[in-house]
């Protein structure tokens, strides 16, 4: 397998001509094979971000409360009491569609990685899926794959999974998204960098060791599929959830003394990324003995240890005079513990194997003269208002139609086969309100945790849908009382060489910067996943729907003060916000008259910010009892959610608006929440005196939901039907 | 009562458990490695959930070879009181500390929610805070908590009135086929099981997880407040 370097195989690689040019010029010869695997991998999109970074440096990243913004391993806020919560979110779609379980199940052990190499104990897991249509054969497959996988890895380490969403969408069939995203703790003044220092300090590599898998993993995740997509299966990675958990207490327990200079786990890329990106960081050389490196198999060449993504490795460089505690407590966790090199100051990384240099490339230009593209965008045309459209049932059979569609039906089979309360901190579970929540141990501190984004407003509008999906994500954690403090952002689009994906991906990162500006919620980590497209046979492409998944993180001070969804009895029923019934883009659309079109609702973030923050001050001084906003199929299905939940029935009031009832109970207008309170004439006035809309929808009490016709469906009917969607899907 | 953890590569419950032990006793319990080979001055040793050695081989057993278990079988016969949940359970059987086996769940699938437990005996120390017939909350996580035994054991056990808990409904009825009350497809609907001298159980629920309102219940109280009364120093 001596292969020639030259452009073809650069071409092979994944580098442009242009790019393999600029190879050239910095090395002033023909690279090794090694040297060009390092450019073809860091150069990479996954990577690089070379499409992306120019529009990612518009987002807001910074407010009194962020630690570290975007650069380091994770995102970390400060969230009181000298914790510290760093949080990412990370997607792993392309292995996720060749090897479901093997994808998710190592995408939870790459974003569990990035999380605790920082010094933090990993207490929550969530994810944010979208699938292909459930009528399409391998949409089951992947399902039944990825939900193995992440519980797989999840339960096995001990973290729960606490949240997370899913959605349908024929766009999905040849393209899952599967992103995973972690949060941790840890004591604000104990966190861990990447940035290397020390010339002569040792370079020790931890954890599981190297194989021959996930070879060339970045570049196969940097490019669309194709026909042979499956026939890609060795790039993808295996994971070893056990090996994971002691490496998280063994990395934990070195990390509680002083050994530690520097830390990064080998992700994508592997041992390349972490040297590369440690050295570079801390503007110091590094030079590698590759004979040193644990091996799994003989034989492996410099090429493949350097790009290899095996599962489960760290990159430290230690203290000198600490190397022998380090390795006492990995021999302790029975994990290799190595030393392969050495930091210099050449400003080269250097790597040798059998006494040759394999590889010496000058470590600022690999990053400075890294490609970066400002690729040509068309902007999104947004598709003009619906026009009007009548309710073709009657509305308790519209209901039970949407509790049981896809989008909306009970996750509980999906959430029952994750570990949600391993920890002991899980003050609410998948499920119990709007957003997770997740007690700091020792505190009374609690974290709200949830993930969002509605790819069909973003197709439609992606601009709006940008700023929809922060605004929806403050909302959620709003709901439960929490004061919401920054986000991780996962941006899923399609193949940015075409102007109008990425105009996609521009208009997106527009309507989220605005969102996160207005609302003061910084983004502070996060991951790109582009070329998300399948190609057909008749030789087009199908794109994703653009989906920029927000993963949202707010604290409590005094986690019980936390409100649930779930109705309680014998309370008012208040809306607040304004309704006018937008069915543009709504689900009701969708599953009641089977069509995608319209604009999707408007977002004004200053009635977000206005309606949220009377929320949130009502919940903090006790007189909201249940909360939960109004999002997806509108108040009835909110209404119908908080009923199923508690098994708690309600009275519903007519609307007395001029507004047609359907627009009124199934329109997804925003900023919008229903809430329990003990008496609605105060709560409204209260209301009032702030600028909020608010009104009486009904009353809680009794076993069924009685709709304003007097037609009633029982709490056990809406169960039922919400329940059936999944057992019924995956049985077959 | 002084109360330790041990702690195997995998384990991932002790925190839980820890949580618990301390809210019934008010000291942090010491925690044990499964290479050490001597127990420290307790009353209670608890074997915590988790995937021991990642599960990789039947669940439990290889920790069931660590070298700490060598003291717990002395500690053992010598009358002392241990508690095995989950994968502690798993290891109890994988010892023959416990009889019968705990095999994958009857759907195949990891199952993670809360189930019902029906109180079998309230004369041992795991049990009598609660009356017999009295049912309880628990949270269960396991992917391996089907317990099954071979026909003599299960008469044995069954004899002797060792079933300490069974998968039941919130009325109290158990419907061993029925999956929405016993999750797993346990034997008996089998949720634990004692000992001849009701000193060690072995159950697949957590109760550790639920022993505090904010987390949503003090279900799982009792066992452990039990416990404390019970060994009384």
């Amino acid at each position: 397998m001596k292969k020639t370097v030259d452009e073809a195989l650069a071409r092979e690689f994944g580098l442009t001509s242009e790019e393999y040019a600029r190879v050239l010029s910095i090395m002033g010869r023909t690279p090794s094979l090694t040297e060009l695997g390092v450019f073809s991998v860091m150069w990479s999109e996954h990577c690089s971000y070379k499409s992306s970074r120019k529009w990612l440096r518009t987002l807001p990243t910074k407010a009194p409360w962020v630690i570290h913004g975007p650069g380091e391993n994770a995102g970390v806020v400060d969230v009181g009491e000298g914790y510290a919560a760093i949080f990412k979110m990370e997607s792993h779609n392309h292995p996720s569609f060749i090897e479901p379980y093997q994808g998710a199940a190592t995408g939870v052990g790459g974003i569990l990685r990035d999380v605790f190499t920082m010094g933090a104990r990993p207490v929550a897991n969530l994810n944010a899926l979208r699938f292909g249509s459930p009528e399409t054969p391998r949409t089951r497959q992947i399902i039944d794959g990825v939900v193995r996988g992440i519980g797989g890895y999840g339960n096995c380490v001990g973290v729960p999974t606490v949240g997370g969403e899913i959605n349908f969408h024929p766009a999905y069939d040849g393209n899952p998204l599967v992103n995973a995203m972690t949060v941790g703790i840890a004591r604000k003044d104990r966190i861990f960098l990447s940035a290397a220092a020390g010339i002569g300090n040792p370079v020790v590599y931890v954890g599981s060791r190297t194989g021959r898998d996930g070879i060339h993993g970045a570049t196969m995740s940097s490019a669309e599929f194709d026909e042979n997509a499956l026939a890609k299966r060795p790039t993808v990675q295996v994971g070893d959830p056990f090996i994971e958990k002691l490496l998280i207490e063994a990395c934990l327990e070195l990390m509680a003394t002083d050994a530690i200079v520097a830390i990064q786990d080998m992700g994508a890329a592997g041992l390349t990324s972490s040297s590369v990106e440690m050295a570079g960081k801390g503007g110091v050389g590094i030079e590698l003995d590759l004979d040193a490196v644990p091996q799994r198999e003989p034989g492996m060449t410099a090429y493949e240890m350097m790009l290899s993504e095996s599962q489960e490795r760290m990159l430290m460089v230690l203290k000198p005079e600490r190397t022998e505690v380090a390795r006492a407590i990995f021999e302790k966790w029975e994990l290799d513990f190595a030393i392969i090199g050495h930091l210099t100051e050449t400003g080269h990384i250097v790597v040798k194997h059998k006494g040759q240099v394999e590889a010496d490339i000058p470590l600022d230009p690999l990053a400075e003269q890294a490609p970066i593209y400002d690729r040509p965008a068309s902007a999104p045309v947004v598709p003009p208002a619906l026009e009007n459209v009548h309710a073709p049932l009657s509305l308790d059979a519209m209901l039970l139609k949407l509790v049981g569609s896809p989008d909306l039906a009970s996750r509980a089979w999906v959430w029952n086969q994750y570990d949600s309360t391993v920890g002991g901190q899980t003050v609410r579970r998948p499920g119990a309100a709007d957003a997770a929540i997740v007690k700091i141990e020792d505190t009374t501190l609690g974290l709200a945790l949830t993930t969002d984004c509605t790819p069909r407003y973003c197709q439609a509008d992606p601009r709006t849908g940008g700023a929809q999906a922060v605004a929806e994500a403050w909302r959620n954690i709003t709901a439960t009382g929490a004061r919401p403090l920054a986000v991780t952002d996962n941006l899923n689009f399609g193949n940015p060489e075409k102007p109008e994906i990425m105009g996609q991906f521009v208009a997106a990162i527009e309507g989220m910067g605005e969102a996160c500006r207005v609302l003061d919620f910084p983004v502070v980590s996060g991951n790109v996943s582009l070329y998300n497209e399948t190609r057909q046979p008749d030789g087009t492409t199908m794109a994703i729907l653009p989906t920029p998944a927000i993963g949202a993180l707010g604290v409590l001070d005094d986690v019980s003060k936390a409100v649930g969804l779930s109705m309680v009895d014998n309370a008012d029923i208040v809306l607040i916000g304004e309704t006018k019934g937008e069915l543009g883009q709504s689900i009701w659309l969708r599953e009641i008259l089977g069509r995608e079109e319209g604009a999707p609702p408007r977002v004004d973030l200053s009635v977000e910010k206005r309606n949220g923050d009377f929320v949130r001050n009502e919940i903090q001084t006790g007189t909201v009892k249940a909360c939960h906003d109004v999002a997806d199929g509108g108040i009835l299905v909110a209404v119908a959610e908080m009923v199923m939940a508690s098994r708690i029935g309600c009275e519903l009031e007519s609307p007395t608006s001029g507004i047609r009832p359907e627009a009124f109970w199934f329109g997804e207008d925003q900023a919008r929440y229903i809430v329990c309170v003990p008496n609605a004439a105060d709560f409204c006035a209260r209301a009032e005196q702030s600028g909020v809309p608010a009104r009486l929808l009904g009353r809680s009490g009794g076993r069924d939901l009685i709709l304003p016709s007097g037609v009633t469906i029982s709490t056990a009917r809406l169960v039922t039907t919400n329940e059936a969607f999944f057992p019924s899907l995956m049985a077959n | 009562m002084k109360s330790a953890i041990v702690v195997f590569p995998g384990t991932n419950r002790e925190r839980d458990m820890a949580i618990a032990l301390k809210r019934v006793t008010g000291k942090a319990p010491t925690m044990v490695w499964h290479r050490d080979t001597q127990l420290p001055d307790a009353d209670l040793i608890v074997l915590p959930g988790g995937f021991s050695y990642g599960d990789y081989l039947r669940c439990g057993a290889m920790a069931a070879h660590s070298p700490i278990m060598a003291e717990i079988r002395a500690f053992a016969q010598k009358g002392g009181h241990i508690l095995g949940v989950c994968n502690g359970f798993q290891i109890l059987t994988e010892t023959g500390m416990l009889p019968g086996a705990l095999l994958r769940n009857a759907n195949l699938r990891f199952l993670s929610q809360d189930c019902t437990l029906r109180v079998e005996r309230d004369d041992t120390p795991y049990t009598h805070k609660w009356k017999k017939g009295d049912v309880f909350r628990t949270p269960l996580a396991h992917g391996d908590g089907n317990y099954t035994a071979d026909a003599e054991t299960l008469a044995r056990l069954e004899g002797e009135g060792r079933v300490a808990f069974r998968y039941a409904s919130p009325d109290g009825k158990v419907q061993n086929d029925d999956f929405a009350t016993n999750p797993n497809g346990s034997v008996n609907s089998i949720a634990g099981i004692l000992s001849e001298n009701a000193r060690i159980c072995g159950m697949m629920p957590h109760p550790e997880d639920l022993v505090d309102p904010l987390m949503g219940g003090e279900d799982g109280l009792p066992l452990f407040e039990g416990l404390v009364e019970a060994i009384v120093r």
